[in-house]
């Protein structure tokens, strides 16, 4: 053997300088991590007021707050729900309940995959062509909702699926043996017990779609809106769009105010990441099987 | 199994209150074909949707390959407003600044799931992968924004004439990417049996030697599939590389200094033109076929990526 015909202390080394190397590169990926969080906090943080959170914009968005940017990303992240969700959580039970080993099945596992790996501007695009302009819903609420809930299905769907196929077997025959029928198992076994996994997959893809920029360019955010949307077929403005606007857009943006923006749209969104952490870890430990 | 009977007793209890006359049960039996009619629907609307995707960008795109000569698509040209729709620069805008991201983020992120995997003690496991998770959450958005006031005016300050270079975009993608390659490997390791390993340091392999000659080649192709995501990741990433690449629509001459050159990708060209373009232009036109590049590209990727580990796509599927 190879290995051992090496000297002792000779594998000793290399085995030090190795683990040594692989730490370091570690290292070297986290404290990035912890160091683009710790400094947007602290730019960001003199900005932070009531007024910022509740105000809308004044004096060329220069002054005031950032109000009707927070309500319209949150009305997306609603829209957002509502269009993926009945769709996601029916295609997940059909993977893992419904659906048998054959050439269909495989197909529409290729396709989430397949929505999964496509650009996000990518679907603007879609949007753009298939909502705002063949069925002429204008660049509006509606538009931007469907666009971001189509993006968020295949996260959904995933997440979904494996916490359906984690519920033990036992409890769907023990159902069925007993007269229920197949639906019948689903939606009083099943679901009930896949709930907080489904939930964690909801709350992480509503929180990608609600820092996305790209789908909502062409298909729904506005530069500046006066007053706040009053219908779904409204343009609003939205967090991720104002940061790009008035990081690039507007000349002499105070800095305070981006970085405002910046450290709003971050807690926004990894509240929404933590809360689904949360959820699973705590699922986790209350599972009883 | 305690539990398990309890349990089934309950459902017992409650099925038996539930025996109804004939004709609800038909009414149900009814209703349930609907639903499952409904879940299997919604199961392959997810292919529909995908086609009509395709079909969407073929709609508005598939003017721009015929009314301009092939020749001059692919020039070397980009300059729409003389009528210069050449989208080689673009490609290789987008192929520097992704090889770029992937030289980073490959090597880093290998790395770091093998820490993960077979180094790390279990405190920190659970300290490092939420971190990651975070990571994976960073709106890019806000990453871009980052590299836009802060990474900037640092790569500057090493010399380059602008900020806003491939190199730039190349180190805001790699972070990007690697939440993608690192959970994929992690899988992938994490999917190599205990007794490999065992095997390897009973015959007196030391751990270094256990994870480069077992453990490795033994998930080589998860490896694989995670690079082959993390490019498909940073291929399609759009914003935060519009805002930190410079946006110049030229190729840069090749040499050592390339990644210090601006450059413009696919994905910014259709971000940033878009809002300006009429409907139905020829420009227009131009910047949906660029969308149907995009769209086979990344689809190619997928397809290979499935092909190496059907298993594994299968688990993970929509969090690459």
């Amino acid at each position: 053997m190879r290995l051992a015909m090496r000297p002792a202390m000779k594998r000793q080394q290399t085995q030090k300088i190795a683990v040594g190397l692989i730490t370091g590169a570690a290292v070297l990926v986290v404290i990035p991590i912890v160091l683009v969080i710790l400094y947007i906090v602290v730019q960001g943080i003199g900005a932070l007021s009531w007024e910022f959170l509740t105000a809308p914009p004044r004096n060329g968005m220069t002054e005031g707050g950032i109000m009707p940017a927070i309500l319209g990303t949150l009305i997306l992240t609603l829209g957002t729900a509502i269009v993926c969700l009945p769709l996601a959580i029916g295609a997940a039970i059909y993977l893992a309940e419904y659906a048998s080993d054959n050439r269909l099945t495989r197909w529409v596992r290729l396709a989430i995959v397949n929505l999964a790996g496509i650009p996000s501007i990518v679907y603007g695009l879609f949007g753009l062509g298939a909502f705002v302009l063949f069925l002429q819903f204008g660049t509006s609420i509606l538009a931007g909702s469907l666009t971001l809930g189509i993006m968020t299905l295949p996260v959904v769907i995933s997440t979904a699926e494996e916490a359906i196929l984690s519920v033990p077997q036992e409890f769907r025959l023990v159902s069925q043996s007993l007269g229920a029928t197949r639906w019948q198992t689903i939606r009083h076994q099943v679901l009930p017990h896949a709930m907080p996994g489904i939930i964690t997959g909801v709350i992480l893809g509503l929180s990608r779609a609600a820092g996305e920029t790209a789908p909502i360019l062409f298909t729904v955010a506005a530069f500046y809106v006066p007053h706040l949307p009053q219908s779904i077929s409204d343009q609003t403005m939205a967090l991720p769009y104002h940061l790009y606007v008035i990081a690039t857009q507007v000349p002499g943006m105070p800095l305070s105010v981006q970085y405002g923006t910046a450290l709003v749209l971050l807690l926004l969104v990894l509240s929404l990441t933590v809360v689904a952490t949360v959820i699973r870890t705590r699922m986790r430990r209350r599972r009883d099987w | 199994m305690a539990n398990l009977n309890d349990f089934a007793k309950a459902r017992t209890a409650q099925i038996a209150l539930r025996v109804r006359p004939m004709g609800v049960w038909l009414r149900r039996g009814r209703l349930e074909t609907l639903i499952e009619l409904l879940i299997r629907l919604s199961g392959v609307s997810t292919i529909v949707i995908v086609g009509l995707i395709f079909l969407f960008l073929l709609r508005e795109g598939l003017p721009a390959f015929l009314d301009i000569p092939l020749r001059q698509l692919f020039g070397s040209r980009w300059y729409p407003i003389e009528g210069f729709y050449g989208i080689w620069p673009l490609l290789v805008g987008s192929l520097v600044v992704t090889a770029g991201a992937i030289v980073i983020a490959v090597p880093l992120g290998l790395t770091t799931a093998v820490y993960l995997g077979e180094i790390a003690p279990v405190w920190q496991r659970e300290i490092l992968k939420p971190l990651i998770e975070v990571l994976a959450g960073i709106p890019s958005i806000v990453l871009g924004f980052l590299g836009w006031v802060a990474l900037a005016p640092i790569i500057q300050s090493l010399g380059a004439p602008t900020g806003l270079t491939a190199l730039t975009g190349s180190l805001i993608l790699a972070y990007m990417a690697l939440p993608t390659i690192i959970s994929i490997s992690e899988d992938a390791l994490y999917a190599v049996p205990k007794e490999y390993r065992d095997g390897a340091l009973a015959i007196g392999a030391t751990q270094w030697q256990t994870i480069w000659r077992v453990v490795l080649p033994a998930a080589r192709s998860g490896l694989a599939m995670a690079v082959m995501l993390g490019i498909g990741r940073a291929i399609g990433e759009t914003m935060a590389v519009m805002m930190v690449t410079g946006n110049a629509a030229f190729i840069p001459d090749l040499g050592l200094d390339l990644p210090l050159h601006p450059v413009r990708t696919m994905t910014a060209t259709i971000a940033a033109e878009m809002g300006e373009v009429a409907q139905g232009s020829l420009h227009y036109n131009v910047l949906f076929g660029i969308g149907i590049v995009l769209f086979v590209v990344t689809f190619a990727i997928n397809l290979v990526a499935g092909r190496l580990v059907g298993s594994v796509v299968r688990r993970r599927g929509g969090q690459l």
